[in-house]
């Protein structure tokens, strides 16, 4: 059966290019960047042409850049760092709909001792400024917001919010783990102070990720050991997986033109069929200013984990917000906080494409996900009231 | 991914019984769209109390579906005295297990069915009892201190697993914990098994022999087991003992706090009379 692959927001494929890049880095040339000879040494260039690459599709300077395990250490290191250096300031703002990797960890923080303040958003996802502005206080250490949300694509202004944070020497992170490669990101003259990012989401391997640090941002590492990555994270380098994130990041930097044309058009295009054709269905955040490649659309009356795994018959992967999914028995968080009713929080499903999506894998999409929503509804105890209604 | 039997999958892709009946005769509704998930149960029992046909219509995921297939499937041709034994944890067997986050579908499973039979049988439906324990879900104390009778359950995670209380904010978790506690302290004395006379007499024989009369005999003292007639054990006073005055405090205080200890609880002694 062949797999229609909609779930890129979970994890993408590693591009052909970037696994041929990464192969003799695994037996050839697998040599530890701080060894002494030239064995060594030749692969420590090579990190280091990654790390030049990360910098050109963020607008960072190399030196900007430390590489870690993956986006959830980025936003640890990012986060106790600032509690760290920002000695005697004990409050964290972050808003409600964060990646578990803020979310969580935040919430182990009101444990031992530190205020965490969680901005709202509306029903389309969007922040609320007014009420982050009245956030920012002197106890603030510092602001940890993600660029786009890894559930609906809603993209907040996060410029604007460093520039706040700013103004009052607040330090400012964002999570830009769902946003690096898919809109355009530059940090040259902005106010973020550290940013987070993820390989395996932008055709990258899993077990690797990046934090960038502006300069002159007092840092203090999380991952302490060796002299790695100027003594900021110690443990020895993912090198292949290091070497396949530069790789990716020079990918996106060409292929981000797709991202908004091409994958755009084909979102919109299943997004458009399947809401005229299925009739109680609507895009959750599907107002706001969204990633290109995201869609997530609620079905009403039904439940999400058994649309999932009827689509699963078809080979069609994407993921859902319900309760029964995850394992948890709420909804998901970022669908509560934007109070989407529990009608519709329940039958949420996300779809996220890539560039390796086709036109034709759409098609069967439009083709296949209908009739899956109707034959459920069709025992829904719920849908009939509503009919009859 | 959940780790779903494939008989639970065929149930879940091809749901049997899935619909309603115009005519039923025995329908119950439980859960709520708030819940994340709701059964109702459709069934149509004849003249003699047997289920000709059962039916449901259910919002629910892959394992809500395919226990309420089961149980439909399960119901029909049985006496509502037959269906009225089903348990949660049949419906489960039924589809080969289910994950233990799932539970709680199978525990929706046996309620619906309460619900259909009472409301069948012309019973006023018992209105909600006990107190909400969790306010998430709606879930009272009476409810999970039946799931933890009922599945021997220890831990707050089991029984979020079977009720779903305490799945949301998990406020209610101490509440949880100390239900647990209660329960199992009251089903401790019945983990003894039940005596037979015999087993009993000689146990009653066995103490008195080890634990009391060498205290007596110490003090110059001694008891003779006499008889046991049901939970009354009849004993004789013998040397010190007997014309003492303090000695019905000693039967009182000490052989039948030491008989109920390690016999049973219910044990009365009593000093032969002329």
């Amino acid at each position: 059966m062949k797999t229609v692959y909609l779930d890129n927001n979970a994890t993408t494929k590693v591009a052909p290019e970037v696994l041929n890049d990464i192969m003799p880095y695994f037996h050839d040339l697998y040599g530890n960047p701080s060894s002494a000879h030239t064995f060594g040494g030749q692969v420590g260039k090579e990190i280091n042409k990654a790390r030049e690459q990360l910098g050109d599709l963020l607008g960072a300077s190399p030196e900007e850049i430390i590489f870690t395990s993956c986006g959830s250490e980025s936003d640890n290191t990012a986060i106790m760092s600032a509690l760290s250096t920002e000695t005697g300031k004990t409050n964290i703002v972050t808003t409600r709909v964060e990646h578990p990797a803020v979310k969580a960890l935040c919430g182990h923080l009101t444990k031992i001792g530190y205020s965490v303040t969680e901005i709202p958003v509306d029903r389309e996802g969007r922040l609320d400024m007014e009420r982050y502005r009245e956030s920012l206080t002197p106890e603030t250490a510092i602001v940890s917001m993600m660029w786009a949300n890894n559930e609906t694509g809603v993209i907040f202004p996060i410029e604007e919010a460093a520039q706040m944070a700013k103004e009052r020497d607040i330090l400012f992170h964002t999570d830009a783990v769902q946003a690096v490669g898919k809109i355009p990101i530059n940090l040259k003259n902005s106010a973020i102070d550290m940013l987070s990012l993820s390989g395996h989401k932008l055709h990258a391997p899993k077990g690797v990720g990046a934090l960038f640090i502006k300069k002159g941002t007092k840092f203090s590492p999380f991952l302490i050991g060796g002299h790695q990555e100027k003594n900021r994270r110690g443990g020895t380098e993912n090198t292949t997986g290091i070497i396949g994130l530069g790789k990716a990041c020079e990918l996106a930097a060409k292929n981000i033109d797709v991202e908004n044309t091409k994958v755009k058009e084909l979102r919109d295009k299943l997004e458009k069929n399947i809401l005229s054709i299925v009739p109680n269905s609507r895009v959750n955040g599907g107002e706001a200013e969204r990633l290109p490649n995201t869609s997530n659309i609620s079905f009403e009356f039904i439940e999400g984990e058994a649309i999932l795994l009827h689509m699963d018959e078809f080979g069609i992967c994407a993921s859902s917000g319900s309760a029964c999914t995850s394992g948890s028995l709420q909804p998901s968080h970022v669908l509560r906080a934007m109070g989407v009713p529990f009608t519709m929080a329940h039958g949420s499903i996300r779809f996220s494409l890539s560039i390796y999506n086709s036109e034709e894998e759409i098609d069967f999409v439009i083709e296949k996900v209908p009739p899956i929503i109707e034959k459920l509804r069709s025992f829904s105890p719920f849908w009939k009231k509503e009919a009859h209604a | 991914m959940w780790e779903y039997s494939d008989k639970l999958i065929q149930h879940f892709l091809n749901p049997k019984n899935a619909g309603e009946i115009d005519d039923a005769n025995a329908v119950g509704e439980v859960g709520s769209m708030a819940c994340g998930d709701a059964l109702k149960l459709m069934m149509k029992v004849d003249e003699n109390g047997i289920i000709q046909e059962a039916k449901f219509q259910t919002f629910g995921c892959a394992s809500a579906i395919a226990s309420a297939s089961a149980l439909t499937e399960m119901l029909k041709g049985k006496t509502i005295e037959e269906a009225e034994k089903i348990t949660n944890q049949d419906i489960a067997n039924f589809l080969g297990g289910l994950p233990k986050e799932k539970m709680h579908c199978s525990v929706l499973g046996q309620q619906v069915l309460e619900q259909a039979i009472s409301r069948y049988r012309g019973e006023a439906l018992k209105k909600q009892e006990g107190e909400i324990v969790c306010e998430c879900f709606g879930v009272t104390d009476i409810e999970i201190e039946k799931a933890i009778k009922e599945n021997n359950l220890t831990t707050v995670e089991e029984v979020t697993n079977f009720t779903k209380a305490g799945g949301g904010c998990e406020n209610c978790h101490d509440n949880i914990r100390e239900i647990i506690d209660r329960v199992r302290a009251e089903e401790k004395p019945n983990i003894k098994p039940k005596l037979s006379n015999i087993q009993k007499i000689r146990m009653i024989e066995e103490t008195i022999e080890r634990e009391v009369r060498p205290l007596l005999q110490h003090d110059g003292g001694d008891i003779e087991l006499m008889d046991v007639i049901g939970n009354r054990v009849i004993v004789a006073t013998r040397g010190s003992c007997a014309g003492c005055q303090a000695s019905h405090q000693t039967l009182r205080f000490f052989v039948e706090l030491k008989l109920q200890e390690l016999v049973s609880p219910d044990i009365v002694v009593e000093e032969m009379t002329e």
